[in-house]
């Protein structure tokens, strides 16, 4: 794999001091939370981002909020970096540690603290997947919207750090949408709370910025999350067009309509026959793009709904439309979406990109896309969140081959300056982490650039949080 | 007379931000000066207007996202949103009858002061909807954050932290917003009779249920007459909103109503009834009684409003409605605003925030506006005030964030 992304050279006195700190680290936590030898760290040195890896320090797991902050305070201290990581699911190699860090893993903070219906809240310590929300309460009629595809494996931690989302989020947000507090553990090892249950919080909108920054702020241990009442039914429909510019024109026109889907996919036709090769979920092979429209409600709301959808559809020449009939049936058109990125990596190394668009450059971004794919020799199948602009082309590569390794990062960045230059932005769900790190200063000025370092360095001065991510290395404050 | 600068660009905006902070001559950031008296009065000679930074500058209805000059008036902005179906889903409230001031709301004073109305409940307040600001900091710096698109998670998230800023962070020149249909209709059921706890439970299982109750509020009988000029029926008033299609409602309504007869009999509102009330409730109508009478806006778990107003009954002169399910508590005092009482009582009841909305300038002098805040918060705050406005010149002293201890 190619090594065109830099990190930080490692804090010679640090490393030199290594089996010190692993002493001084287990007076913190009970002996089983830390891991320090070297086999044990393997698990800990990348994360989805398989292209990258480095070894950490030491790993610490703590279980509480005070061995938590009793570790902050301890690395904060003697300057020591500190890399935040959850499930380590991160696409974009937020996770990834560095030589001369602690990794603080959450993953054994995983508590759900309170439920609490009267107000629709759950508190959950920070290792909670996001799933196991939703399963907590779904008994009571009650879910956690943002779902992440991860959503089996990443922590609710790991969500805010990246303000994930997921194909639910045009009707109900994004994490930063749907998060009502948290407790954070500051860099010198400081507790604070930041909202709770009220919905509003007070002063500066500090929640907001923590949310979605990368484990740069500080650690979050606790999150008390808005939960949601759930719709007595959801349907999917699957729409097979000619064109993306008809698939397109058609997503445009339902909003227009004032219909709000809950979900709208598209797929291209690559991802299609990927998907379809795996998923045997019945997709028409005969189409350009496919789109797969959710509707929910009652019985009576879904036909309403779907009515004029597929009236909407009809003008724009639908050359398929499949309405599921049962609970099996939609199971299936999901399953053929869902299984995208499992499908793609059984045929070939891919890459996922992640950049977001205005809904009327889709058409343009998909056509300029691939003619930048072409260019390199590649091949790329799009899945993506239609309604929110949210791309995911997936280039396909031979990870044995280096040159072509190399091509396919190269081509991956050009589409998310094309994103950029399309009038979106380089990341709409997986985060900047280093992978789009040197990238920044294509959507910002440096001016913008170094408001966001100013801010980030009011919460951490000397940069002890997971340092080589999300901002270039040189220019820093 | 505090002079009146008025840029006609954002360059010349920055301009004179550059030009005061080499001088620490501090600036009041004024929009439509609708909300002229709320917060903490600021001390500044010159005022620094966005009235000059006017229009809207790229609308797509099909994009569901508008970007506007920061002095748009929000009057120029509903009526291009509504040309073409569409709505701020946060209802943003009108404030000028409750301060008894005139002038035209901005929409950039409308995201400085997070405004948002009865639909917070689902929907978010106005930084839920804001994707992506321009803005002049306190060195004089043109930044840009955010961006059009939903989903943006490319580094750290400035947009919410200039939401609710109130002017303290910089001058907001343009601001790109999200925007949903406006629903095609909406009904209203009252449920008669329930004192405020009994009230409290009825919201709660309602928002449990699959209908989408977009707005639940609870008007006890000192201000239920005030609303729909007196023709709610007998007794408190609790009242539940369903928006979205019209099959989709009428069957919703239908559910919900069989759901509350278990707490009290029933009645409903049709589409224009329903706008007005809902109107009504947002702009805090009881409390628009052209009095200087401390009004406080409360802020807590939805459980807690009513036992918080149950408390402060047994202490003080109280007078109170309910939002968001009680999450949102309106209350206008007697005679002294009972500050201290007010916010101990909060704390006691699991936190939340209280924000002084009206009093008269004796009472404002003496009472913070904004909830103070734990002090290592509040040194985290002043922390980050200073990283966009070190001189310390905007809206000194607005909020209690970010002044110097
Ligand atoms: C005390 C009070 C509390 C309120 N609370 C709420 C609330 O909780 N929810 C709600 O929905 N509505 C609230 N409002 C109403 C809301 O503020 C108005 O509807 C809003 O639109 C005011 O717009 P304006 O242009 O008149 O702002 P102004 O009254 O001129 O200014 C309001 C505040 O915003 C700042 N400001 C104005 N323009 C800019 C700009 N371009 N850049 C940076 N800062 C700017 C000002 O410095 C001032 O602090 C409140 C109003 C008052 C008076
Ligand atoms: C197959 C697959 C599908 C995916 N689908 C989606 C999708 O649909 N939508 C989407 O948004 N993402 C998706 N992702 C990306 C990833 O799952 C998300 O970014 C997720 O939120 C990461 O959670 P995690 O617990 O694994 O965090 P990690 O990867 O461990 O960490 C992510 C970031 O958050 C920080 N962090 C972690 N925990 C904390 C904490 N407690 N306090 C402070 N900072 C912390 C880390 O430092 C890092 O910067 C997918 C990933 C995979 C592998």
């Amino acid at each position: 794999m190619t090594e065109a992304i830099k990190f930080l050279e490692p804090d010679a006195a640090i490393l030199a001091r290594r089996k010190e700190i692993v002493d001084d680290l287990a007076e913190l936590v009970p002996p089983e939370r830390l891991v320090h030898e070297p086999v044990e760290l393997v698990p800990f040195e990348t994360d989805g981002f398989l292209a990258y890896r480095r070894r950490p320090l030491a790993v610490v797991l703590p279980e509480t909020t005070a061995q938590v902050a009793a570790v902050m305070k301890y690395c904060h201290r003697y300057g020591i970096p500190v890399v935040p990581r959850g499930a380590g699911t991160s696409l974009s190699g937020g996770a990834i540690p560095q030589e001369d860090a602690v990794v603080l893993g959450l993953s054994a903070m995983s508590r759900i603290l309170d439920i609490d219906y009267a107000n629709r809240t759950a508190t959950v310590q920070a290792g909670v997947t996001n799933l196991s929300i939703s399963d907590a309460v779904g008994a009571d009629g009650f879910f956690y919207a943002p779902d992440p595809s991860s959503q089996l494996a990443c922590t609710i931690g790991g969500n805010i750090g990246m303000n994930s989302g997921g194909a639910h989020c045009l009707k109900y947000g994004v994490t930063t949408n749907n998060l009502l507090g948290v407790k954070l553990v500051l860099v010198d090892g400081t507790v604070v709370e930041l909202g709770g249950k009220a919905l509003d919080t007070a002063g500066y909108d500090l929640l907001g910025v923590v949310c979605g920054s990368e484990g740069q702020l500080g650690i979050v241990t606790e999150a008390t999350v808005r939960l949601i009442a759930k719709p007595e039914g959801a349907r999917p429909v699957l729409f097979g067009f000619d064109s993306a510019e008809a698939a397109g024109s058609c997503v445009a026109d339902v909003i227009g309509a004032g219909i709000v889907p809950v979900a709208i996919e598209f797929m291209d036709k690559p991802a299609i026959e990927i998907c379809e090769a795996f998923a045997h979920a019945g997709y028409p092979l005969d189409v350009e793009a496919l789109l797969i429209v959710e509707v929910e409600g009652s019985e009576a709301e879904m036909e309403a709904m779907l009515a004029s959808i597929v009236e909407i559809a009809r003008r724009h020449g639908v050359r398929t439309v499949r309405e599921s009939q049962s609970a099996l049936e939609a199971a299936l058109i999901w399953k053929g979406r869902k299984s995208a990125f499992g499908a793609t990596g059984r045929i070939a190394d891919y890459i996922c990109m992640d950049g977001t668009v205005p809904l009327g450059q889709l058409a343009y971004v998909l056509r300029k896309t691939s003619e930048i794919i072409d260019r390199y020799g590649l091949r790329v199948a799009n899945v993506f969140h239609a309604g929110d602009g949210n791309m995911h082309p997936l280039i396909l590569y031979n990870i044995n081959d280096p040159e072509d390794a190399a091509r396919a990062e190269a081509a991956g960045m050009e589409i998310l300056k094309l994103c950029v230059d399309a009038g979106g932005c380089l990341t709409g769900e997986h985060g900047v982490g280093i992978e789009k790190r040197d990238l920044m200063r294509h959507q910002y000025s440096d001016v913008d650039l170094a408001q966001q370092m100013a801010v980030r360095a009011a919460f951490d001065p000397a940069w002890i949080l997971n340092p080589s991510k999300v901002f270039p290395l040189e220019g820093r404050e | 007379m505090a002079s009146q600068l008025t840029p006609a660009t954002e360059t010349e905006a920055a301009e004179i931000i550059r030009d005061h902070a080499e001088r620490a001559a501090p600036l009041e950031i004024r929009g439509g000066g609708t909300r002229a008296g709320f917060g903490n009065a600021v001390q500044a000679a010159a005022t620094l207007s966005s009235s000059g930074l006017s229009g809207i500058l790229t609308y797509n209805p099909a994009e569901m996202v508008m970007t506007a000059r920061a002095g748009t008036s929000v009057a120029e902005i509903e009526a291009a949103l509504d040309a073409n179906g569409q709505a701020m889903a946060f209802e943003p409230p009108d404030h000028r009858p409750i301060m008894g001031t005139t002038g035209e709301p901005t929409i950039g004073g409308l995201f400085a002061v997070n405004a948002s109305g009865p639909r917070r409940i689902t929907a978010g307040a106005a930084r839920d909807s804001l994707l992506g600001v321009r803005f002049v900091n306190g060195h004089g710096e043109i930044v840009k954050a955010g961006g059009r698109v939903m989903k943006n998670v490319t580094g750290l998230d400035l947009v919410k932290l200039m939401a609710g800023s109130h002017g303290t962070l910089g001058l907001l020149t343009e601001v790109t917003f999200k925007v949903l249909p406006r629903p095609k209709t909406a009904a209203t059921i009252v449920l008669s009779g329930l004192d405020d706890e009994a009230a409290t439970h009825a919201m709660a299982a309602a928002m449990a249920l699959p209908v989408e109750v977009s707005g639940a509020a609870h008007l006890p009988e000192s201000v239920k007459s005030r609303f729909l000029s007196g023709g709610l029926p007998e007794g408190p008033a609790t009242v539940l909103r369903v928006e979205g299609l019209e099959a989709s409602v009428a069957v919703r309504v239908e559910k919900l109503a069989a759901a509350m007869q278990r707490f009290a009999s029933t009645t409903r509102l049709g589409p224009e009834e329903t706008a007005v009330l809902w109107r009504e409730i947002r702009d805090v109508k009881p409390y628009a009684d052209g009095t200087m009478r401390p009004l406080w806006r409360v802020s807590v778990a939805p459980s807690q409003g009513e036992k918080l107003v149950a408390a402060l009954r047994l202490a003080t002169g109280v007078d109170a409605f309910y939002d968001w399910q009680g999450g949102l508590v309106w209350m206008r005092m007697e005679a002294d605003p009972e500050a201290e009482i007010l916010r101990r009582y909060i704390r006691a009841l699991g936190g939340g925030h209280a924000t002084l909305v009206r009093a008269s300038g004796a009472v404002r002098a003496s009472v913070a506006a904004f909830e103070p805040q734990e002090p290592a918060l509040a040194l985290l705050s002043q922390r980050v005030k200073a990283k966009f406005d070190p001189v310390g010149i905007l809206n000194p002293g607005r909020m209690t964030t970010g002044e110097p201890a």
